[in-house]
């Protein structure tokens, strides 16, 4: 009885919301607490610090802020892939979610460029305070990307086979991978102000 | 709800050619995940038992050689059988540890939550049965690699189940692998608490408002909120930490550190009260998730033993509600004494002191339920009557700690630790085996022996006060906690040295106190009475299952039509009217055709 679990697809009236959304939604709630605690101590040693660095004087701000274009168009392009489902049309569903995986690449390919500017310059997390928090936020950052491109890439490739057999249920699971991705996005809008332009 | 009988059938036959692995090691069935995280986590709970009876020994014989394994343990740990400083501080964090993460938690929230909440509620299964699999299999993983850090070179953690940097982040490579298992620990609960959630809000059956949930629902939907979101900031915390071993950063070293006359070499600029925040974000809403599925646990067997509804049902549910919320902020309490200033200390001792409020009011609304109750003293409810006033110490010796004023004196003394251990050892604990003996016919098809229940019981009921209660003595004369020669080299801990030795033998009685239990867990699969499947005259719906239920759990979907304990409710035929028995006749004498009529009470 265990595929007899109710409002797995289903909206339950009362609740309004159905399984996977909810639990979704319940997982951001949690990252939410994993990434501010994360701010929160960034918060507590830059107050403590006497000498805290402009972020723009030690890391690529035109880099980032083209990361950060990457990473929104990313969002849009998921978006448009879950309404390209709405409206029944897989082709374009394929195009715009294999965009979004494309862009994640780009994405991940800038990071990495980022990066090993720094370790060229002898800059590493155990250099200073400042970089270790940017080292130890952007790679938990980074992992919730490669994250997102993983499960992105799946539904693009061998999971769109549930397109057929269950079109509805595959429309939630886009969507929620949506969810998560839109809050990968959001993270990043905060870390960008944070740590390369205060 | 048709569609789901005929799918029942098929299902079974399914189940059957699932074959063994699927069925009992790799199994996604609730039932079968929540006796896994059961008797694992006893298994942690003997583990670090045993690990305290070796501190134990320890402090009660300093410096003597242990009889019989002292020379087992090798030289890195006992050379010539005598304890090392070293050994006793690895054994000291990790008790602390495996008590907590591996043991209560997992049989309270994995075991009992898992087994018990779909059931109470109605649903075939959890809402992600995979994700629940996930879950157990992580949380072993956990175990498997705090367990195996003992055996890495220099020892399992040493710095205390708080692992204060800096000396946490200086500590041996234990430390590392510390902070990988609660990585996997952390993941556990993660997945865990959100299945709670979502499962609570969706698949109650038709009828099952949310003031009609069993309290035992109510305590563990709110534990899932807390885990869910007072884990995360303590996950930061270790991959800082982490970070600070292994990257060589300074999230928590300050510049300057010297230690053992050399100079630390960091970078520095962190702050080692970063750690100390995060860690007690945590752990203090951990503190309630040891003790609210406890008091659900309780709950449940005083309204059925009381042959009463519950007094006060609502006001223990805002109760829980304002104490989940509140458990948030009053986490630096824990650190009155670090310099913090006295504007914080007045702030967190004045929320420590609003979230006793919503504790006194769920213990005085379960002692007031016994009021005009007829009792039934079986093994279940000695263990939750115990409860009460073992939790009822542990709780009001808390509020002089949380006094800046009082604190300074008792910070850091045995004073602290028996507080907490009156809440969570004859405390949760206690609500635990209750909570076994109570559900056990539910998931074997056959009640616990009544008379190994009662030796169990009381020998422990002695011990534990044994054990804990010198403990205040020693405390408030001074005694610091963590000390691996138990104060000898103390001259002011002299008079009360002696409760060492009373504690230490307190504790081999505890142990011995277990054997009718442990026999009794394993006779009973066996000899046990035979139980239907309402063998207490319950009134929620895990009652209505079969004993043991099949996968799926309900022949057909329940509904609830009343709130949950509808005991000795005037003009009804029996003295339980079940959630799940629609209406009977109101008026009128009892129908003696009726098949759910009373069956002859004991
Ligand atoms: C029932 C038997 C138990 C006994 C006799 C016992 C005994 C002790 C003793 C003597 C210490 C102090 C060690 C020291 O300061 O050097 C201690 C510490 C501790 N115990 Fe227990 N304990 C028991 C059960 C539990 C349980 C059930 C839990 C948790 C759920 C627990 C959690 C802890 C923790 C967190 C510490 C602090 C470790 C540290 O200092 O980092 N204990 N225990
Ligand atoms: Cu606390």
């Amino acid at each position: 009885m265990s595929e007899a679990i109710p409002y797995t697809v289903d909206i339950r009236p009362d609740t309004g919301l159905n399984n996977v959304k909810l639990g979704m939604w319940l997982f951001l709630a949690s990252e939410v607490m994993l990434f501010g605690a994360l701010f929160a101590g960034y918060i507590l040693l830059r107050v403590g610090s006497e000498d805290w660095p402009a972020g723009n004087s030690i890391l690529n701000v035109p880099l980032a802020t083209l990361n950060t274009i990457v990473l929104i168009t990313s969002s849009v392009t998921m978006v448009m892939s879950w309404a390209s489902l709405l409206r029944k049309s897989f082709d374009k569903y394929r195009l715009y979610m294999g965009a979004t995986v494309l862009l994640v690449v780009v994405f991940l390919v800038i990071k990495t460029i980022e990066y090993s500017a720094k370790f060229d310059h002898h800059l590493y997390p155990s250099t200073s305070t400042f970089l270790a928090i940017y080292f130890t936020l952007t790679a938990l950052h980074g992992l919730h990307v490669i994250g997102g491109m993983a499960v992105n890439a799946y539904l693009w490739g061998p999971g769109a086979k549930m397109w057929r057999s269950a079109p509805e249920q595959f429309t939630n699971r886009v969507e929620a991978a949506g969810l998560f991705w839109h809050f990968v996005d959001l993270v990043w809008i905060f870390l960008f102000p944070v740590l390369y332009l205060l | 709800m048709g569609e789901n009988h005929e799918t029942t059938h098929s299902e079974e036959h399914h189940h059957q050619e699932l074959g063994f692995w699927r069925t009992y090691v790799f199994s996604v069935d609730h039932k079968v995940i929540g006796i896994q995280y059961a008797v694992t986590g006893l298994s942690f709970l003997f583990f670090g038992f045993c690990l305290m009876l070796l501190m134990r020994w320890q402090l009660a014989y300093p410096g003597e050689p242990f009889p019989l394994i002292g020379k087992l343990l090798g030289d890195s740990r006992m050379p010539g059988g005598i304890m090392l400083p070293e050994f006793y501080n690895q054994l000291g964090a990790m008790h602390g540890t495996i008590m907590v993460f591996l043991g209560v938690v997992p049989l309270a929230v994995g075991g009992f939550g898992n087994f018990v909440l779909p059931l109470q509620i109605g649903a075939p299964d959890m809402a992600f049965p995979r994700l629940n699999m996930a879950s157990y299999w992580s949380y072993f993983l956990g175990g498997v690699v705090m367990f195996l850090s003992f055996f890495v070179p220099g020892g399992a953690a040493q710095s205390g189940w708080t692992s204060y940097p800096p000396l946490s982040v200086i500590a041996e490579s234990g430390q590392t692998v510390w902070l990988l298992g609660m990585v996997f620990l952390i993941t556990s609960s993660l997945l865990g608490s959100v299945n709670f959630i979502v499962t609570v809000i969706q698949l109650r059956v038709e009828g099952l408002t949310f003031m009609r949930l069993p309290f035992f629902v109510w305590s563990q939907f709110v534990t899932a909120f807390l885990l869910l979101l007072a884990f995360p900031p303590l996950e930061a915390a270790a991959f800082m930490q982490l970070m600070d071993r292994v990257a060589n950063t300074s999230f928590f070293m300050p510049a300057g550190l010297v230690v053992s006359g050399q100079l630390v070499e960091v970078s520095g600029g962190g702050s080692p009260l970063l750690w100390q925040h995060l860690f007690w974000f945590l752990a203090h809403p951990e503190v309630y998730v040891l003790i609210l599925p406890a008091l659900g646990i309780v709950a449940e067997v005083i309204a059925n033993n009381t042959r009463k509804p519950l007094w006060g049902y609502k006001s223990m549910v805002y109760s829980v509600l304002f104490l989940a919320f509140m458990s948030f902020i009053v986490w630096a309490h824990h650190m009155f004494l670090t310099g913090m200033g006295t504007v914080m200390s007045a702030f967190f001792q004045t929320t420590t002191m609003i979230i006793s409020i919503p504790s006194v009011v769920i213990i005085t609304a379960l002692l007031l339920s016994l009021w005009g109750g007829s009792i039934r003293f079986n093994t279940p409810m000695l263990f939750a009557l115990a409860f009460l006033p073992m939790f009822g110490i542990g709780g009001l010796t808390g509020l002089p700690l949380g006094l800046a004023a009082a604190d300074i004196h008792l910070h850091d003394t045995y004073y602290v630790i028996g507080h907490f251990h009156y809440v969570v050892a004859p405390g949760t604990i206690f609500a635990l085996f209750a909570g076994i003996y109570y559900w056990y016919p539910k998931a074997t098809g056959r009640k616990m022996s009544e008379f190994l229940g009662k030796l169990h019981f009381w020998p422990s009921l002695l011990f534990m006060n044994g054990i804990f209660l010198p403990m205040f003595i020693q405390g408030l004369a001074g005694v610091q906690r963590r000390l691996f020669d138990g104060g000898v080299s103390y001259a002011h801990a002299e008079p009360v040295l002696f409760l060492n030795k009373v504690m230490t033998h307190s504790a081999w009685g505890l142990a011995i106190a277990q054997l009718p239990f442990v026999i009794n867990f394993f006779l009973s699969l066996k000899r046990g009475e035979k139980v239907g499947s309402n063998p207490w005259q319950a009134t929620t719906i895990e009652w209505l299952a079969p004993s043991p239920p099949p996968h799926g759990n309900f022949a057909n979907v329940p509904v609830a039509y009343r709130t949950p304990y509808e005991y000795s409710v005037p003009g009804q035929a029996s003295d339980y009217h079940p959630q799940f028995e629609p209406d009977r006749r109101v008026a009128g004498p009892p129908d003696p055709g009726e098949p759910e009529a009373a069956p002859a009470t004991a």
